[in-house]
């Protein structure tokens, strides 16, 4: 058995747990945030991908133990109260979603790739990025829309926010 | 998964001393042992985690000498900006290796323990002559990678670091297989110290080897018009569901040519 602790969504949790558990399981039955999905047992699928110390990586694939002293963000910290967060509007507004099994995985692995991409993104930028995230509904069409709509949305609104802070200043 | 133990190394020495414990394993990014381990495919009763080893991490170049510690990740080696002016070509590698989130954990020094038959880097470290540093001893490329899933590493031996001389020229074509995305045949032709260099991965039966017919046309003329009309011998190739190895021996003489051009750009 494990004692581990981490920062999951600004909450510090922890517990003890067997050393073979694995993130994802200990984020949606330890911790009850079952946002996290599991859809595949090879690593492929990326419904399972949450954010550990700011990198997006496959919770199904990392033990709790190895996760222990970070900090990690799921589907469930990424909204501002009720304000959804910016991928997740676009997400809705472009139907990027159907069933919506892949969907935390994808808006994770999106607001991690528009993160790496400050000089902004074009599709085949997304497409390539989406390597590791599968969705058996959409076709994929609209989650590239969504995703290349969040990153405008998100650059505009820095953008403001810097001029704001300029003329502050 | 079967139960195991984890341990937290926080030093090589720890790590050596931790491996002695039962059947242990030895854990960096876990992209690869992770998944086995859930198949249960390796069952090992104790896991030693290299990744928070700082010693093990970081990139190092100082004029033509690269030296990569074992527990740099994917996304590091593609993203290093030191690196990418003195040897793109392995920075380019690193970027094409799985996707984002397996780039984010997996790591080169378990890329290279492991040794799977159509890993991206054995290609790369082969055809630059490479050495491979363990808490041991050096071992060239050459002599490491000694078949499927073999390498020249002893029980309880860790990889520390990958050290090579930039090439004045080189390049990674990779023919991804269209589901899992491991090289279906990848080929790393490198132009340095040693002449041409050119290794092949992918496609072979007993894993990542050099070919001596692309490196004698290529140190002729380091060109792709050199590979013109040029047919490999099927006979130690992979046959699989995805490709004959008559289908294979076409492709290596193709992404070589690819690969060659690209190093000559
Ligand atoms: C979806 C997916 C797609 C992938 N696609 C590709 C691809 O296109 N190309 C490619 O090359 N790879 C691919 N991989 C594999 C990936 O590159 C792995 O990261 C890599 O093979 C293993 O590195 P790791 O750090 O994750 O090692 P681990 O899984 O932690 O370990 C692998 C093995 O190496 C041993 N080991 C680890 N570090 C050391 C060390 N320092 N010294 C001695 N032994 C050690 C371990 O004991 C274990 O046996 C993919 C993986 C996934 C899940
Ligand atoms: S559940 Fe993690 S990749 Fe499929
Ligand atoms: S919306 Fe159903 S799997 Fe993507």
């Amino acid at each position: 058995m494990s004692e581990v602790s981490l920062v999951v969504n600004g909450r510090r949790v922890g517990g003890t747990v067997e050393d073979r558990t694995l993130l994802v399981h200990f984020l949606r039955e330890h911790v009850g945030l079952t946002g996290t999905h599991v859809g595949c047992d090879t690593s492929q699928c990326g419904a399972c991908v949450v954010h550990v110390d700011g990198k997006a990586v496959k919770s199904c694939t990392m033990l709790a133990a190895q996760a222990s002293g970070s900090t990690v963000v799921t589907i469930e910290g990424l909204a501002d109260g009720a304000e959804l967060h910016p991928v997740q509007a676009a997400f809705k507004e472009h139907h990027g979603l159907q069933c919506g099994f892949c969907t935390p995985g994808m808006i994770m692995t999106a607001t991690d790739m528009i993160r790496r991409h400050p000089e902004g993104l074009d599709e085949a930028t997304v497409r390539e990025e989406l390597e590791g995230n599968i969705c058996r509904c959409t076709g994929y069409h609209n989650i590239v829309k969504a995703i290349l709509a969040a990153s405008k949305t998100m650059a505009r609104s820095k953008g403001k926010a810097a001029s704001k802070a300029k003329k502050a200043a | 998964m079967y139960q195991v133990n984890y341990h937290r190394a926080s030093s090589v020495a720890e790590a050596a001393k931790l491996a002695k414990s039962g059947d242990a394993q030895f854990l960096s990014g876990g992209m690869t042992l992770i998944p086995a381990m859930k198949a249960r495919l390796a069952a090992p009763s104790d896991l030693v985690d290299l990744a928070h080893i700082a010693e093990l991490k970081g990139i190092k170049v100082s004029g033509k000498t690269v030296t990569i510690g074992a527990a740099t990740t994917h996304f590091e080696v593609a993203n290093d900006e030191k690196l990418k002016k003195v040897a793109p070509a392995v920075a380019h590698l690193a970027g094409l290796i799985g996707d984002p989130a397996v780039r984010h954990r997996g790591t080169i020094g378990g890329s290279i323990s492991n040794n799977d038959p159509a890993a991206d880097y054995p290609a790369a470290l082969l055809a630059l002559g490479a050495t491979i540093a363990t808490n041991k001893r050096e071992i060239a490329a050459d002599k490491f990678f000694k078949g499927l899933f073999e390498t020249a590493l002893k029980d309880g031996e860790i990889v520390t670091s990958i050290t090579f001389t930039a090439p004045a020229k080189a390049a990674y074509e990779k023919f991804r297989n269209p589901a899992s995305r491991y090289a279906m045949t990848g080929v790393f032709v490198a132009k340095g110290k040693d002449g041409v260099r050119v290794a092949v991965t992918g496609a072979g039966d007993d894993g990542v080897f050099r070919s001596k017919e692309i490196e004698t046309a290529l140190t002729k003329k380091f060109d792709a018009s050199a590979l013109d009309g040029l047919q490999l011998s099927p006979a130690d190739l992979m046959s699989d569901m995805h490709a004959s190895a008559e289908y294979r021996a076409h492709l290596i003489v193709v992404m070589a040519k690819r690969a060659v051009s690209a190093a000559n750009a």
